[in-house]
């Protein structure tokens, strides 16, 4: 049985004159793991703030089982927060920290002991009860604050970045645990990152925010599988992205070529965004491919290859397993089901080409993201 | 990259080596000497070594007015913390630019010297005074302050109060913000942040604070002199006396004595708090 636990109506908010949400509508399922996904500066943080009662909308409501709650101060709201770098407080131990919410409350000592055991035991901290915050490692500190929240046994947990800080091998193990921590506890996560595998992997519902609006919300599969537009193409996974025109229902036009596809309701001779996800190109010898271009470079990735081939002008971007020759000339054939088609958005020929494209930039990118917000 | 470590490394220990050589001897020459000086004079009287000077700080008229420097110096400290926390903590609730202006609003008096400001003072709390004719306008005066404790305190508070705001104040700038908020998040209301997260770490500013007007607030002979009266006579007046009418022994034992007890006392306080967290502006 799903029940909406949160509501948010037409939201608006802006910082100095800077809008940094505009007309945010959603709602959040009980016991749902959902997360706002986004590049940094999309509004995905002060969406998160609102529901914890850190920030007040300029404009709409917020509703908490069906009651508005926007003049509910945090303290008051039956949702607990995992602050990004922690926010753990350095005066006090694990123990003291984990046992601050309910101190709070004025619970009995006794019971305070018995469900801080409990946390410990269900982040894997037996035995820290008694060390300094400040000496434990990112990892720890983690634990004990997903503790310090969930011990208060909120209906929500609300989660800011809570792995940006974490090494790569980590941050795969804590992704794994906070989902089984999720599954155990029944808990609705509301969990914000920037992350595109983070949110597909531990995700009921993604939403993809950017420039303080919702793109898209739908499940991960939804998501990667039928993008809204080519922001969220871009975003979720690797795209190659074309201008097309929708030739009649399940006919496309793209770099110069007529393909079958799925998708229908377009107008007559529409102009459309094209996806077609590198995994999904064949590579194939050039008398039997649909399109013919010449192999700029070959990267290898571990799983796969990773080509750029050039095709009229337009580098397209094909992960396959066999190996490919530089400066080959190669054909390419694609399946009706690789291909998804997108009506055409403010975000229309911002991404989709190859041509610019480089690893070492993509890598600089992440860095500079964690840091900000 | 890998060379400059070397030659920095080189010229880091010589800076080192000299860049405290002024200090060093500055203080050899101007603090260890004239506290050699001080303890030889406290036990020794004609040349002669003797407790009787010590001994005579312990004796009755001393003590009480000894308990007085220690009463009015508590009230004023007091008065400064209640007065001054609040204010820091205001600052630091305030804009970057505005908390720019606020300190130095509150540092621009510190620029003028503070015999100026008691001086200034003075003429201010006098019963013919602007406070008094001030008070008489709407009814409630002349008070007679100038003269009693209470104009003390007020002079200590006056001059001190800066020294209680601004080591409060640095340390509560460097404060995360984002535990105000995991606080308020786990249910502590306004005031429960205050006691349970604000003022836990802000206890070592709290702690330089409340040295830093004791202290000078304890041992302060002109504040009492143009404020108070006869029966506001302060253990900093008597050692100025027995100075100015050339009894070094017992200006240096009153000195002595109440050099350890602040030592001791302050010992004691640090002792007693985590004095590596923040703050830094201990004795």
């Amino acid at each position: 049985m799903k029940t909406k636990l949160i509501e948010l109506k037409n939201i608006c908010k802006a910082f100095d004159g800077e809008q940094v949400l505009s007309n945010v509508d959603l709602y959040i399922n009980d016991h749902e793991f959902i997360t706002f996904l986004g590049p940094s500066g999309c509004g995905k943080t002060t969406t998160l703030r609102i529901i914890g009662g850190f920030e007040t909308p300029d404009e709409g409501e917020v509703y908490f089982n069906g009651k508005m709650i926007n003049d509910v101060p945090a303290y008051k709201r039956n949702v607990n927060t995992v602050f990004q770098r922690y926010a753990l407080f350095p005066h006090l131990n694990v123990y003291d920290n984990i046992a601050f919410g309910l101190r709070v409350k004025k619970v009995k000592e006794q019971e305070i002991a018995e469900r801080v055991a409990e946390m410990l035991e269900l982040v894997n901290l037996k035995g820290f009860e008694k060390r300094d915050v400040s000496l434990l490692s990112g990892g720890q500190q983690q634990r004990v604050a997903i503790a310090r929240a969930l011990i208060n046994q909120p209906e929500v947990l609300l989660l800011d970045e809570p792995l940006a800080a974490l090494d790569l091998k980590l941050r795969k193990d804590m992704q794994v645990e906070l989902k089984n921590i999720q599954s155990k506890t029944g808990i609705t996560f509301i969990y914000v990152t920037h992350d595109q595998e983070e949110a597909l992997s531990m995700s009921d519902t993604v939403v993809v925010m950017a420039d303080g609006k919702i793109q898209q919300i739908g499940t991960p599969i939804d998501i990667y599988n039928e993008p809204i537009n080519a922001f969220v193409a871009d975003f979720i996974g690797e795209s190659n992205i074309l201008d097309g025109v929708m030739l009649k229902d399940y006919s496309v036009n793209f770099a110069s070529h007529t393909f079958e596809c799925l998708d229908k309701g377009f107008a007559q001779g529409e102009a459309v965004d094209v996806v077609v996800r590198p995994e999904d190109v064949d590579v194939v010898p050039v008398d039997k491919g649909m399109l013919s271009g010449i192999v700029t470079s070959v990267t290898f990735k571990g799983v796969h290859y990773e080509i750029i081939v050039d095709i009229d002008g337009f580098k397209w971007m094909i992960q396959s397993t066999d190996y490919v020759e530089p400066n080959a000339q190669i054909g390419v054939y694609i399946e009706p089901d690789a291909i998804h088609i997108m009506k055409k958005s403010e975000y229309s020929n911002m991404f989709g080409d190859y041509s610019t494209f480089s690893d070492e930039i993509e890598h600089l990118s992440d860095v500079t993201e964690g840091e900000e917000e | 990259m890998t060379r400059t470590p070397k030659t920095r490394k080189t010229h880091r220990s010589l800076l080192q080596r000299y860049a405290a050589a002024p200090h060093i001897v500055w203080s050899v020459l101007f603090i260890i000497v004239p506290l050699i000086f001080v303890a030889y004079y406290a036990f020794t009287d004609g040349g002669s070594f003797t407790f009787s000077n010590i001994a005579a700080f312990f004796t009755k008229d001393y003590l009480v007015i000894f308990w007085k420097s220690v009463k009015l110096a508590l009230i004023a400290t007091l008065i400064c913390l209640l007065l001054g926390y609040p204010i820091a903590y205001f600052i630091t609730t305030c804009k970057p630019k505005t908390q720019r202006l606020l300190i130095v609003l509150l540092m621009l008096p510190m620029w003028m010297n503070f015999l100026i400001r008691t001086y200034a003072l003075m003429t201010l709390l006098q019963d013919t005074g602007i406070i008094n004719s001030l008070l008489s306008k709407i009814g409630l005066g002349p008070v007679h302050i100038i003269g009693t404790e209470t104009a003390v305190v007020i002079g200590m508070v006056y001059d001190y109060l800066p020294y209680m705001i601004l080591p409060i104040y640095s340390v509560m700038a460097k404060m995360d913000h984002r535990l105000i908020e995991a606080a308020s998040d786990l249910g502590c209301n306004g005031f429960g942040v205050l006691r349970k997260v604000i003022f836990p770490l802000s206890v070592s500013g709290v702690i330089s604070g409340v040295t830093m007007v004791f202290v000078p607030s304890i041992s302060t002979f002109y504040i009492s002199q143009k404020l108070g009266g006869v029966d506001t006579l302060l253990i900093g007046d008597v050692i100025e006396q027995h100075y100015t009418s050339s009894n070094y022994n017992m200006t240096a034992s009153l000195s002595f004595v109440l050099m350890v007890i602040l030592i001791v006392g302050l010992a004691i306080v640090n002792h007693y708090t985590d004095s590596d967290e923040g703050g830094g502006m201990m004795i």
